[in-house]
C-alpha cells in the first residue's frame, strides 16, 4: 500500500454517497497473473476499502499480431491462426473465416457440408458454454460444477478428436467444405452423448439455478441495459441476458440455420443470474439443433464435403464481411483482398474484446468479491482480446 | 517417584504432547480424507498414488512443504511475519486440550482423566477466549506482509471472527444454561443426567454454533479471508513453505477444534447416545474415546461436504448474515431455552420434542415440494422465435 501523501484524494472523483472518514482509494493491481481473470487480463482497480471506485482493464499480454500475421499467409494457411483466437471455440473462428473467403469466391458449400459445420459449431457452442459455467462458478467458490461440466465437455472433445484429430485447435474447416469426411460411427457416438446429455444440463442446475447463495452472488450483479448494451456493441449472451433477442444465426442467418427449430432465449434483469440463465438455455437449444442436425445426416448419406473452389484461391479483388454467431457473440471478420493468394487485409471483430470493454463500467460500485462474477459474466477469452 | 511429581509434572506434560501430536497428525490425515471425499463428491479420485489409496500423501505433502524455501518478503515486518501463524495454530491446540476425550481411566496403575488441562471450571470461558487470538494471528500475517492482498484478507477477517463471535458465544450461553456449569466435563455429565444430548432442546443453538464456527474456521461458504479466487491467497498469500504450512494445519487444527467443543456441548462429548436407556448399554462396548471421536469426525465430514456444495458469500453479505439474522436468531433461542431451562429436565425435553417435530415437519415439506424451476421456464420470456 502506497503511503498516503497530501493532495492525492482530490485526484480521483468522490464516491457517490457519504464520505468515508478521509480513507483514501488504494491502487490495486488486479492480474495478469491473478487465478480469476481467465488468461492474462490485468485490471488497474481503485478500491475504497472493499468497493471498486474504477476497473481499468489493461489488456496486450497475450498480442501475437494475428491479424498482421494474417497477411502473410495463403488464404487456407489462415484457418489454423484463426482457431488460436477464441481458443475454446475453434470451429466458430474456422466458419466465420471460411464464410468471408467464401462470399468473395462466390463458392457455394453442398448442404451435407453445412449441417456438418453447423452440428460442429453447436457442439463447440455447448463445450464453450459448458466451460464458461465451469469458470465463473469456481470464481464465486462454487468448486463442484467445474468437475461435472469438464466430465461432459470431455466426451465432446473426444469426438472432435475423433473428427479432425484436435481437441482444442480444431483446423476443422476448409475454404468451400469441410477438410474430411465423417468417420463412420461417429454421427452415432454423437448422439449417445447428446440425447442423454439434457440430464446432465439438469445437474448443473440442481447445484446452482436455486442456490440461496449462488442468487445472491448473482442477482443484480454488473447489469447492463439494452440500451448500453447496443452503445458498447455488446453482443452474444449478455446483450440476449438484457432482453434483445439478437442473434446472428436468426437475424443474419448463415449455413442451414434457416431450416432448424430452436429459440432464443432472453433474460430480462440484464444482471449475471439472468446470463447464466440464458447461456444454460442456450446449452438446451444447442443440443436441440445437433438433434435435428443428426436426424438430417443420418436421413441423407453421402460423400460431398466440399464445393468447386479451385487449387489456388485467388478470390477476386474487393471487400466483404461475414459473421458468425459465436459462443461469446458476434464474431466477424472483414476481408479485403487485392486479387493475390494473400489476404490484403483481414480485420477481425471479436467479441470478447468488444464485450470487455463494458467491464469499467460494469464492475464500478461493486465490491472486489463481485469483480471476478464481473469478469466471468462477460465471458472472454484473452486470446482473442489481444490476438 | 513421588504422587506430585507424577501427577502435576508428568503426566500434564506428556498430555500435552500427545495433544500436540495428535492435532498434527490428525490435520495430516483430515487433508487426506478431504481430499478423497471431495473427489468422490466430485466424480474424480483424488490422490491414490502414494501409498495405499494415497494415503501417504499427506506426508508427502508435508515434506514437500517444509523443504520449500521460505520466502519473507523483503520489506515484510519480520516479526509478525513469523509470529502470525503461530498465533493460528496455538489456539487450535489449547482448545483441543480444554475438551476431554474421554472419562478418567487407568494406566499402569496410574488413574487420570483422559483431558489435556485440568477440568476448569470456568473451562468455557477459557475456549472462548483462547479461540479469539487466533483473530490476531489472521489480521497480523495480513498486514505484516506488507502487500495488498493479504492486507484485504487481514481485514476482511478481522470483520468477519469479531462479528461471528458474537452469535457463538450465545450460542454457548444456552449450553451453559441448559447444564448450569461452564466446565465441560459437568457439561457432559448434564446431559447424562437430563438424559438427553443437548442438541435436543439446545437445535437452534448447535446449528447457530455450527454455522458461527464455519465462519471462525474460514471454510466454505465463509472462506473470504483466503478467497482464492478473489484475493489469490488471502491473508497467507505472502508465505511460503513451512510457514504456510502452519496456516494450512491450523486451518484443520481449527475445525477439529471446533468439531470438538460442538460435540461436548450439544452432542454429550464422550457419552453413547441415550446414555439413561438400559437396553442400550451394549453400545458402551465402543471405548467412550472412539464415541467422542467418531462424533468429531462425523462435523469434519459436514465441513467438507459444506465446501463441495456452496459458493463463498460475498463480504457484504457475510455481515449481514451475522449481524441481521444470527444474532437475532440467537437471542430469541436463548430466551426459549431459559424458560425451558427454568421447568428443568422436563422442560428440556418438551422443547427437544417440539424442536425435533418442527424440523421433521420441514424436511417433510422441502421433500414434498414440486420438483425445481430449470433455466428454460425461469426465463423470463422464454421460446421467444424471432424469424428472418
Amino acid at each position: 500500500m502506497s503511503e498516503p501523501t497530501p493532495g492525492t484524494v482530490a485526484q480521483f472523483p468522490p464516491l457517490a454517497g457519504p464520505p468515508l472518514l478521509g480513507l483514501h482509494e488504494m491502487e490495486l493491481n488486479f492480474g495478469p497473473q491473478h487465478p480469476s481473470t481467465h488468461g492474462v487480463l490485468r485490471l488497474v482497480l481503485k478500491v475504497d476499502g472493499e468497493r471498486i471506485v474504477s476497473a481499468r482493464p489493461d489488456v496486450g499480454y497475450l498480442h501475437r499480431g494475428t491479424e498482421k500475421l494474417f497477411e502473410t499467409e495463403t488464404f487456407p494457411m489462415v484457418i489454423p491462426h484463426t482457431d488460436r483466437m477464441d481458443y475454446v471455440a475453434a470451429s466458430t473462428n474456422n466458419h466465420a473465416y471460411c464464410l468471408v473467403v467464401e462470399k468473395l469466391l462466390g463458392v457455394e458449400v453442398p448442404k451435407r457440408a453445412q449441417y456438418i459445420r453447423v452440428l460442429l459449431d453447436e457442439m463447440q457452442r455447448i463445450s464453450s458454454h459448458v466451460l464458461w459455467l465451469a469458470t465463473a462458478a469456481i470464481d464465486l467458490g462454487a468448486i463442484t460444477p467445474f468437475f461435472y461440466t469438464f466430465r461432459d465437455r470431455e466426451v465432446i472433445l473426444d469426438l472432435f478428436e475423433e473428427y479432425c484429430g484436435a481437441r482444442l485447435t480444431l483446423n476443422c474447416m476448409r475454404i468451400g467444405g469441410l477438410p474430411v469426411d465423417l468417420t463412420p460411427g461417429w454421427l452415432e457416438k454423437v448422439r449417445a452423448f447428446t440425447e442423454p446429455f439434457e440430464k446432465c444440463i439438469d445437474e448443473y442446475e440442481d447445484l446452482l439455478t436455486e442456490n440461496r447463495i449462488w442468487k445472491e452472488r448473482t442477482v443484480g450483479i454488473a447489469v447492463l441495459d439494452e440500451k448500453r448494451c447496443i452503445e458498447w456493441g455488446v453482443t452474444g449472451p449478455v446483450l440476449r441476458a438484457a432482453g434483445k433477442a439478437w442473434d446472428i444465426r436468426r437475424a443474419l442467418p448463415y449455413e442451414v440455420y434457416p431450416e432448424l427449430q430452436f429459440d432464443i432465449p432472453v433474460g430480462k434483469n440484464a444482471d449475471t443470474y439472468d446470463r447464466y440463465l440464458v447461456r444454460v438455455a442456450e446449452i438446451r437449444q444447442s443440443r436441440r439443433i445437433v438433434l435435428q442436425c443428426l436426424d438430417w445426416l443420418e436421413k441423407n448419406p453421402g460423400t460431398e464435403i466440399r464445393g468447386k473452389v479451385p487449387r489456388v484461391i485467388k478470390p477476386p479483388a474487393g471487400e466483404a464481411y461475414a459473421c458468425v454467431e459465436a459462443p461469446k457473440g458476434e464474431l466477424g471478420f472483414h476481408l479485403v483482398a487485392s486479387g493475390g493468394n494473400k489476404p490484403y487485409r483481414l480485420h477481425v471483430r471479436p467479441p470478447s474484446f468488444i464485450n470487455l470493454q463494458a467491464l469499467p463500467e460494469m464492475a464500478q460500485g461493486h465490491l472486489v468479491g463481485d469483480l471476478v462474477a464481473v469478469i466471468g459474466t462477460i465471458d472472454i477469452v484473452l486470446g482473442e482480446v489481444d490476438r | 517417584m513421588s504422587h506430585t511429581l507424577l501427577h502435576n509434572v508428568l503426566i500434564p506434560f506428556l498430555k500435552g504432547a500427545i495433544t500436540v501430536v495428535a492435532l498434527g497428525l490428525a490435520a495430516g490425515i483430515l487433508t487426506w480424507i478431504e481430499r478423497r471425499l471431495l473427489g468422490r463428491l466430485q466424480i474424480r479420485k483424488g490422490p491414490n498414488r502414494v501409498g495405499p489409496q494415497g494415503f501417504f500423501q499427506w506426508i508427502a505433502d508435508t515434506v514437500k512443504l517444509v523443504f520449500k524455501e521460505d520466502i519473507v518478503p523483503s520489506r515484510a515486518e519480520k516479526a509478525l511475519h513469523l509470529l502470525g501463524p503461530l498465533l493460528l495454530f496455538v489456539p487450535a491446540v489449547v482448545v483441543l486440550g480444554l475438551v476431554p476425550w474421554g472419562p478418567e481411566f487407568t494406566l499402569f496403575g496410574v488413574t487420570t482423566p483422559l483431558h489435556a488441562a485440568a477440568d476448569l471450571n470456568v473451562g468455557l470461558l477459557l475456549i472462548l477466549a483462547v479461540s479469539t487470538i487466533g483473530v490476531y494471528g489472521i489480521i497480523l500475517s495480513g498486514w505484516a506482509s506488507n502487500s495488498k492482498y493479504p492486507l484485504l484478507g487481514g481485514l476482511r477477517s478481522a470483520a468477519q471472527l469479531i462479528s461471528y463471535e458474537v452469535p457463538m458465544g450465545l450460542a454457548v450461553v444456552s449450553a451453559i444454561l441448559m447444564s448450569g456449569s461452564l466446565s465441560m466435563v459437568e457439561i457432559i455429565e448434564a446431559q447424562r443426567k437430563a438424559g438427553v444430548w443437548f442438541v435436543f432442546p439446545g437445535l437452534i443453538a448447535f446449528f447457530l454454533y455450527f454455522v458461527s464456527g464455519v465462519a471462525e474456521t474460514n471454510r466454505t461458504p465463509f472462506d473470504l479471508p483466503e478467497a482464492e479466487s478473489e484475493l489469490v491467497g488471502g491473508f497467507h498469500t505472502e508465505y511460503s513453505g513451512f510457514r504456510w504450512a502452519v496456516f494450512f494445519m491450523s486451518e484443520y487444527g481449527n475445525m477439529i477444534s471446533v468439531s470438538a467443543v460442538a460435540t461436548t456441548l450439544f452432542f454429550g462429548g464422550w457419552l453413547r447416545p441415550f446414555p439413561n436407556v438400559a437396553w442400550l448399554s451394549f453400545l458402551d462396548v465402543i471405548p467412550a474415546f472412539f464415541w467422542f471421536a467418531g462424533k468429531v469426525f462425523l462435523f469434519l465430514m459436514v465441513y467438507i461436504w459444506f465446501r463441495a456444495t456452496f459458493p463463498r458469500y460475498r463480504f457484504d453479505q457475510l455481515m449481514a448474515l451475522g449481524w441481521k439474522t444470527l444474532i437475532p436468531i440467537s437471542l430469541g433461542n436463548l430466551a426459549l431455552v431459559a424458560i425451558a431451562a427454568l421447568w428443568g429436565a422436563a422442560g428440556l425435553k418438551v422443547l427437544g420434542a417440539v424442536l425435533v417435530l418442527l424440523v421433521a415437519a420441514g424436511f417433510i415439506a422441502v421433500w414434498m415440494r414440486p420438483a425445481r424451476p430449470r433455466s428454460s421456464t425461469t426465463m423470463a420470456s422464454p421460446n421467444v422465435e424471432v424469424r428472418a
